[in-house]
Formats: C-alpha cells, structure tokens, sequence
C-alpha cells in the first residue's frame, strides 16, 4: 500500500517583539507564516556574537599564518589579522588556485569563526582545583606552582601503588592540527611525553570516528590501506559513497568538499550516496540517493551480492586470484563447508536464507527492484570509486558494516586500480612532516578507546578477550590469542584538548555514575581552552592556550593529491594566565625530577625549529624554519593515490598482512575468535561480513517501546564537540533533533516544537527539525552538542547525543556503536 | 578563480553578486566570513542562506519499503544592490542611497531607525541594529574592492560558488536568472544578481516546496 506524503509544515512560530524580517515576502512562505529571528533581540550590551577581547598592548597591526586545529579531517590555514595585540579579523588562505593539487585551502564556516572560539567567555583564566563534589561545579583558583605540585605528588603515589598502567591519557581531539601541541593521538602528546619520562601510562588503540573499521580492516586487508584519493575519481565512471559525507565533515574548500566537488565537475561521473540522511553531499553531489536503515548496509551489500552472482555479474578472476573465502573452491585449508561468502547469500551456509534482494529490501528500507537495479549497475559501470565514511560502521555491528563495502569492491573488482577504490575511506597524498618526539612508553598493555570507563571499574585483570592488545604490535590478527593483561585499573585520567571524558563517549548518565566515586578514579586534570562538559567533571583544569597563542606547525590533513604544511605562528600574547601544555608539561617535570629529560633545554620554538629541520630531511623543498614562517602553508602537488595498488600489480610479491596473504572474505583469525572468545550477552563474531542484526537493529523488540532508529550525524556547526560554544555557528545551525514528517505527524510534531528524545540511558529536550531529508524510522541528534541538564542526573537541554547512546562494547573490536540508539519522541 | 591581490582596483558600473547554486552546500562560510569581518551580533546576517525543501515519500508497508521523491536546495543570499531599490524609495531620510558603482548603502548619521527599509526589502537586506539604533546592510566589502580584495563571502567560498562583478558582466557569461525560489520575484527591485540555478530549483512563485529553514534567515 503506498502513502504520498505532504510537505512539511511550516515551522512554528513563536511570537517575540524581536526584531522581525520581512521573510513573508519571500515567496515560499507567502501565506504560512513568518520566520522570526528565534534567538535574541539584538543590540543590547552584552549581544550574543559580540566579540569582547581582553585589553592588549600597542597599535601595531600585522597578519598572523595560523590553522583551525580540530578534528573533521581537513585542516585549513587562517590569517589572523591582530591590531595592537588583538585578533580583528580571519581571512582565508590567499595562495594557490582552483586546481586539483594546487588549491586554495579555504576555511570552512567553522574555522571562520575561530575569533569566538578565542575570545570565548568560557575560556579558562587561571588554574582551579574542584572543591565540591566531583561534577558539581564548585572551584578554588590556584597557583600553576601549586598545581604542579599537587598533580606531580598524586602521580608519584599512583604510579607507586598502582603502577603506570594505572595512569591514563584519554583519546582527545581538540588540538589534533598542532605538532608540538598535539592531542592526538594522546600517545604524541607532549603530556605522554612527559609520563615517559616517569615509566610510561596506560595507551588506547584505535579512535572513537573509526575503531569498528579499524579492526576490521586488519582481519579484511591485513591493516589499514585507504582508498584511492578522491582527486582520482576523475577517472571513475561511477563513484559510490557509503554514508560518506565530506559536504558536512570535510568542508574545507581545500580539502575533500573542493576536490569531489572539482572531481566531478572534470569528468562527469555518476555519484550514488547510501545514507539514511539526504545529507548535503546528497543533495551536493550525488545523481541518485538512495536511503537505508541505518546498520544494514551489510545486509544491502548482500542483496547485490546476490544479483552479481545468480547473474553471473561478480569479476570472478579477481575474487579467484586476490581473495580467500568468497567461494568454496577458495577457503582456508580444513574448513567444513559452505561457510563461503556465496554459500551465505545462496542460503547454504548455517542460517538456511537466500540474501535475495527482497530478504534485503525489508531489512533495508530499499525497494528490491532497486536493489536489482542498482547491482547490475555498480557490476557493470566501471572503473567504480566505492568508499565509505565512519558513520556506518559505529554501529552496534559496525564490523561487518564496515566491511560490507569493502566486499562490494572485491566482487567488482575495482582493487588497486585508477579510477576504482578498495572500499575503505577516501586517501590523501600527505608530505611526510616530522612528529614531536615523545620517547618511549614501556607500557605493555593497550586498552581499546571505548572501554576505559570499563576499566576504572575493572581494569585489573582485563585480558585480550576485552580487547587488552600487545603494545609490541597492536594489529588486530596479532591479539586474537592469550596476551598480555592489564594490572590495574584505572586511577588519573589525563585530558587534554578532549572532551571524552563526558560529552562525546557513550553514556552521559552511566559515565558520571562511574566517575561520581572519587575512590575509583582518584583524579582527573584537564587542559583545555574552556570549560567544556568535561572539564565541568575533572578535578584539576590547566588553562590552555589556543593555537593562535603559541609558535607550532600543523601537519597537512586529507586534500586529495595536495600536500601542504601550515607554520601556526602566536599571532598574539596568552590571554589570562594560560600556558601552552608544553610549558605545563615541564612545570609538572620538574615537580617529578625529570624537567631536563622532558625539554633537552629546548624551549617549543626551539623544538618547532628542530620539527622543521628534521622535516626537510623527507621533504627537502620545504623551507627552512624562518623562510616557512613567512610563507605560511607550504604547498605542493603529489601523486593521486591508488589503494592497494601494488597488491593488485603483484599479490605474490605484495602479499597482505593476514594468514593467506590475500584479501580474506572469510577471515579465519575472525573464525577462531568466533569460536574460541567468551562474547558479552547479544554479541556474534561472523568470520564473513554478514548482515548481523545486534543491539538495537531493525526488528528488535526493543522497538515497540523505542519505534526510532536515532543516529547522531555530524553537524556543520560543530567538529565534535569542537566549536559547540560559538554563538555564531549556534545562530547558523541550530540544534535540532532530524525527524521524518511521516513519524512527526504521527506524533503530533511540528518544526520548531520542543520535543523529548529518550530511551532507557537518558532523555533530552530540543527543538524538532520535521523533514523530508531523513528515512523515515530515522531520527537524529547531530552529536557534539554540549550537554546541559536541567539538574544532577537530569533530562539534557543542551542536546547532547550521548545521552541516549551505550557503552555497550561491539562484539571483537570492543568498540563504539554509538548510532545504534532506538528511542522514542514526544512532544515535550 | 577571482584574484584577492589585484594591484589595481576596478572602477565599477553597477555591481551584482553570482551564485552557481548547482554547487552551493548550505555550509554558511559566507555568513560567518561577513560577520567577522563586520563584527555582526547574533540577529544581524548580512548575508544568509536559505534552504528550499519540498516532495514526498512513499512507502510500501508489506515489504517495508520506502522511497523518497524530495529536493532541496540552498540559495546565499546578501544585498542585491537592486537596479530598483525599494529601500531608497521608502527611506524617509535619504541615508539609503546608491553610490557610482551601483552599491546600495545606509549613511548612518543620516538613519533615523525608522525600519521602513526592512519591511520594504523583500530580501531582508537592510536589517536594524538596536545597539546603533540605525539600519545596517551589506556594503560589498567597499573597503576590500579599494585595495582590489574580493568581498569576505565570495573569497570565502570553499566551493567556489559564489562571485561578484559588473553585473553586465555576469549576465553575459552565467546568464539573467534571479528568479529562483525562495526568493521573490525579481520584478519587484530588480536585482543585480545571476544564479545558475540547482537542477532542483524552482521559479519563483511556482514552487511546490517550503522555506526549510525559516529561522536562519
């Protein structure tokens, strides 16, 4: 039975005596009302999006090189324009053109907006120590002498009765672009550098954007290999995208929106994007969209796989000659039969279902007759450029996901050559920078990124079934088996630049429960710029200086065939009383007696000017040290990668880090920890990337009390959190949570109306955004807003994501799913 | 590319804004570059972005299907430094006026507040600060065309969509449509703007989709 459904309505209209613009003119909403500025009246003193800056000397005006550092996957270079100490204004890169490889690098709106981010009144001013609860928002300023000394005495005692596993520095991203002042990963920081000096802490591997995949990929490809870089899609007749969305989180106009965008526009190829969402690159730069539930991307990769083979449409001398286990003349040595991947979509395998597309359709969402439509399409088009994004695979079977489209790219062929992709993220061509050295961390066990609030409760013990690897080598393939253990649990979290600590990791309420007992993790220090949600939970905040306010250099990030290099330089003084984490760092040194091993008497120029040195090495056009400061972003065009290139010109000679060498459809290290690991209740290891429908999938029961599928996308307001507290993106992307107008006016829901999003973890209180540009079923809260609850354990008001989201590991990476959330919304 | 560094500054005829909205995603660079560099607060969007939604889905409940039948597209939008400004026409004082170069401007010591501009200005330009207690607008970044700078929006483009020139200019080369919806009818003031339009986009007063994001602009 089919429903057309009506457009949305318009939204609702609050009445203010706000200023009011004459929008009932524009013709659209002729009749349906008028939009009113919804935020605030303006003009008064104290105007949101008034920049007030701190008093400065002298009247000297110049223009500053300096980047936006956060963590989307771009990274752009800013000029700061400073008058008499003060930043007046950002302008963009001035260098460089519209081509491919020699591009402009032009800041995307976020960066743009930086000035708010440094005269921010969140900003922290001096050093303070909690004197309350923990989270209660009750602090004393101190002394940096008397915050060093505290923090170097609590580490000493731990390090002693705990050992240095016990001392953690949590994943954070907020200072990723910097070099010196780096914050990921958190094992170059010069905070690891500093507990090097003292035996070492507790590290993470993999990453909250990508840990599922990151796992995965090792069992799949042997390790991460990339994709072919998005420059070369020009030679692509069709380009596929699985929840890949550069349009919203590589905005910058030197990065992946300029080079898909300058891709297409050279050589006409056809995009198909696979996302719940109509997402800007959707609607961007896609010919077809085609949305699915999220999570069952697997089980639509299935549904083609289906067609390629009953149809005699799948590149069967690839598989034979590159892959292991896609069909039964192609498994491991010894295995029983029909555990192929075409014994699986066939119905012979263990389950007994044929993955005909109409078995996908219904799990999918996506007509069978596309699904037949669409096979025959990518097996036929080709060469066909088959990447995906990170938001597929944090799922809750973000594993199999993620290797659903690596899958699709092995059955087509389209490995290791010009114009096609491995399935895997987009590639970069990158100029390879010298890292701030951070000396050695003698510290065997590795936790998995997820599962550090596991291990405050329970660290000690921890083993390679919980995801404990070897730090000698943490490829996946390597940890399967007896490994080393972890012999504590968790008692000082460091975070710098990280706001995982509560906003962004899973489970607002559960965490601070955990957190809330002061006797478990003993403390927590945080240096930041502002006071962020996590730093509102820490015990110790160290006032960090932005990168406008220290001499750095930011690494290149993903631009297609661009290689660049940004001098940051300290465009103005520190403001208040921060201090850059290196300085800090060596303020705590010197408490512990090691302040001549951390610095080697170097001061952070002088290790920049040792960076630069050591990078001209590898990259012997870049300038010396004083000549790139003047120049600012050094650029230079690279060579488009091909992912996989030299497996495909040669897999004897090339062969791929997993047991056969080859690309293993049928994992048999996967196949062994299926049968030999004690899983969590509700978790299955597939040695195939078969669909699995784990927690909170279409069909849970779960669901006829939580109906919606609620995802988390990333927002153009925000990186993460990263920008979360600038009024100016706040005004230019609101806060709303995606509802489809089906499920909205089945529940009584207009644009604009307050409703309440919650499930069994929490709940929260926001705006609905109704819109055509989401499945229906779906529903989503851009992840990174900061959370605000109206009290203690309370309903968040501030939108924040991870107040519906589980720290429920996945079942072998031990990893996030945290798009795997059902929920249900109701007027609030 | 339009150069940022040109030596020597154009004198201008009548200056417009083009937009290649088949590129346009909606990423508000634009806004933001205008604002920093103007120092605007919070309300106050010299330049905005609009998002135009409409279509249906259908759904086939046995099988558990759907299908979506939607567009949407995003026009940025500032002052059009129209041909016929209706903000001149309305103001009382004369503090809006428009100079040689065909830039439309508010003389704030001439501006009384009176906000007529704003009701008459079917694009929102002219927007009023009460902190000033005068309208504000769009000045085409007079100060950057003097030193032969781009506007802030247009160098700010990560997608290159946006452009400015002698409208003529535009016009011969990206040809004269304006009317896209959800902007008026260029009948009205006559804009000095040039859109390529979305291959969604629909004519003005003929759309069958809605204002999506009525708040933002």
């Amino acid at each position: 039975m089919m429903h057309q459904s009506a457009p949305p309505p318009a939204r609702n209209n609050e009445s203010s005596g706000v200023t009011r613009r004459r929008f009932m003119q524009w013709t659209a909403i002729a009749g349906a009302g008028t939009g009113l500025v919804s935020l605030t009246a303006c003009g008064k003193a104290g105007t949101p999006g008034t920049i007030v800056a701190p008093a400065a000397g002298g009247t000297e005006a110049k223009v500053v090189w300096s980047a936006c550092n956060v963590n989307c996957g771009s990274r752009c270079p800013l000029r700061l324009n400073v008058v008499g100490g003060v930043i007046t204004r950002v302008d963009p890169d001035n260098t460089g053109d519209d081509n491919l490889g020699t591009q402009q690098i032009r800041a995307c709106v976020r960066g743009r907006s930086i000035r708010q981010r440094i005269y921010n009144p969140d900003r922290l001013k001096k050093p303070m120590k909690r004197v309350g609860k923990r989270g209660e928002g009750k602090w004393a300023e101190i002394s940096w002498d008397e915050a060093f000394t505290t923090i170097a005495g609590t580490l000493k005692r731990l390090i002693k009765d705990h050992g240095n596993e016990s001392i953690y520095i949590n994943y954070g991203t907020g200072v990723l672009g910097a070099t010196v002042a780096t914050s990921w990963p958190p094992a170059s920081s010069a905070v690891a550098r500093m507990m090097n000096c003292v035996g070492g802490s507790l590290n993470q591997y993999n990453d909250y954007s990508a840990a599922n995949i990151e796992t995965a990929v090792d069992f799949h490809y042997g390790g991460w290999q990339g994709s072919n870089s998005n420059d070369d899609t020009v030679n692509s007749k069709l380009v596929l995208m699985f929840g890949n969305n550069p349009h919203e989180t590589r905005m910058s106009g030197g990065g992946e929106t300029f080079v898909t965008q300058t891709a297409k526009k050279l050589s006409g190829h056809k995009v198909i994007v696979f996302d719940p969402r109509y997402t800007d690159t959707a609607m961007n730069l896609a010919d077809e969209w085609v949305p699915l539930r999220p999570g069952t991307d697997a089980a639509l990769v299935a549904g083609f796989a289906h067609v390629m083979i009953t149809e005699k449409l799948v590149d069967q001398a690839f598989l034979d000659k590159y892959c292991s286990g896609f069909d039964e003349a192609h498994m491991p040595a010894g295995m029983p039969a029909n555990l192929s991947y075409e014994s699986y979509v066939l119905g012979r395998g263990a389950d007994g279902i044929v993955k005909s597309p109409a078995w996908a359709s219904q799990i999918t969402g996506v007509p069978a007759d596309d699904i037949r439509r669409l096979a025959r399409e990518i097996a036929l088009t080709k060469p066909c450029a088959i990447t995906q994004g990170w938001g597929p695979q944090r799922h809750s079977n973000g594993e199999n996901q993620s290797r659903a489209p690596m899958l699709l790219a092995a059955m087509t062929g389209n490995i290791g050559i010009s114009g096609g992709g491995t399935g895997e993220r987009e590639g970069y061509a990158g100029l390879p920078m010298a890292a701030f050295p951070v000396l050695d961390n003698p510290v065997r066990p590795v936790l998995p990124v997820y599962r550090w609030t596991e291990a405050i409760l329970r660290g000690k013990g921890m083993g390679y079934q919980d995801g404990i690897r070897d730090a000698k080598d943490t490829n996946s393939n390597a940890n399967i088996k007896a490994g080393v253990t972890l012999n504590s649990n968790i008692k000082f979290i460091w975070l710098y630049g990280s706001n995982s600590l509560i906003n962004q990791h899973g489970d607002i309420n559960k965490t601070i429960e955990i957190l809330s007992d002061e006797s478990k993790c003993e403390m927590i220090v945080c240096i930041d710029n502002h006071m962020t949600v996590s730093a509102r939970y820490s015990d110790i905040l160290l006032p960090d200086v932005t990168t406008a306010e220290q001499v750095d250099l930011a690494a290149q990030q993903s631009a297609g065939n661009l290689g660049y290099a940004i001098f940051t330089d300290k465009a103005i003084e520190p403001l208040y009383e921060c201090m850059p984490v290196y300085e800090q760092m060596a303020g705590i040194a010197d408490k512990l007696g090691v302040k001549k091993k951390f610095t080697e008497g170097r001061t952070q120029e002088e290790w920049v000017r040792w960076i630069v040195d050591e990078s001209r090495k590898a990259v012997p056009d870049l300038p010396p040290f004083e000549e790139f400061r003047k120049m600012g972003v050094f650029k230079k065009k690279l060579d488009s990668v091909i992912g996989m290139k030299k497996f495909r010109d040669d897999p004897v000679a090339n062969k791929l880090k997993t047991p056969s060498g080859k690309i293993e459809i049928f994992s048999s290290n996967l196949h062994t920890v299926s049968q030999t690991w004690k899983m969590e209740k509700g978790n299955t290891v597939t040695a195939l990337p078969e669909y699995v429908q784990s927690r909170e999938m279409p069909g849970d029961p779960l669901q006829k009390k939580y109906p919606l599928q609620c995802i988390g996308h990333h927002y153009k307001a925000r990186t993460h959190s990263s920008y979360g507290n600038v009024v100016w993106l706040k005004e230019a992307h609101p806060q709303m949570v995606w509802i489809n107008e089906l499920d909205a006016q089945a529940r009584g829901i207009a644009s604009g109306d307050k409703v309440k999003v919650f499930n069994d973890r929490g709940a929260l209180i926001l705006p609905a955004h109704v819109t055509l540009r989401i499945a229906p079923g779906v529903a989503s809260v851009p992840q990174g807003a900061w959370y605000a609850p109206d009290k203690a354990g309370g309903v968040d008001l501030g939108g924040s994501m991870n107040t519906l989201t589980s720290h429920f590991p996945t079942a072998y990476s031990k990893a996030n799913g945290q798009h795997s959330n059902l929920v249900q919304i109701v007027k609030a | 590319m339009t150069d940022v560094t040109k030596a020597n500054p154009t004198k201008y005829k009548q200056l417009g804004f083009y937009l290649d909205q088949t590129g346009c995603t909606g990423c508000k660079a634009c806004q933001i570059a205008c604002k920093d560099k103007n120092d605007l607060p919070v309300g106050i969007n010299w330049r905005r972005v609009a998002e135009y939604s409409g279509g249906g889905w259908s759904q086939d409940e046995s099988e558990g299907t759907f299908k979506p039948n939607i567009f949407t597209y995003y026009t940025s939008v500032a002052c059009n430094h129209c041909q016929d400004p209706i903000c001149i026409r309305v103001c009382p004082t004369q503090a809006m006026h428009k100079g040689d170069d065909g830039i439309v401007s508010v003389d704030a010591s001439v501006c009384i507040g009176c906000r007529y501009c704003e009701w008459a200005c079917p694009y929102g330009a002219p927007q009023f600060s009460a902190e000033k207690g005068v309208m504000t607008k769009c000045n085409f970044c007079q100060d950057f065309l003097a030193e032969g700078r781009d506007p802030a929006c247009v160098a700010a483009c990560p997608s290159r969509v946006l452009h400015f020139g002698e409208i003529d200019d535009l016009r011969k080369k990206h040809g004269d449509t304006a009317d896209i919806e959800p902007l008026p009818d260029p009948k009205i003031t006559k804009p000095n703007l040039v859109i390529t339009p979305h291959k969604d986009a629909q004519k003005s007063g003929h759309g069958h989709g809605v204002l999506a994001n009525p708040n933002e602009v």
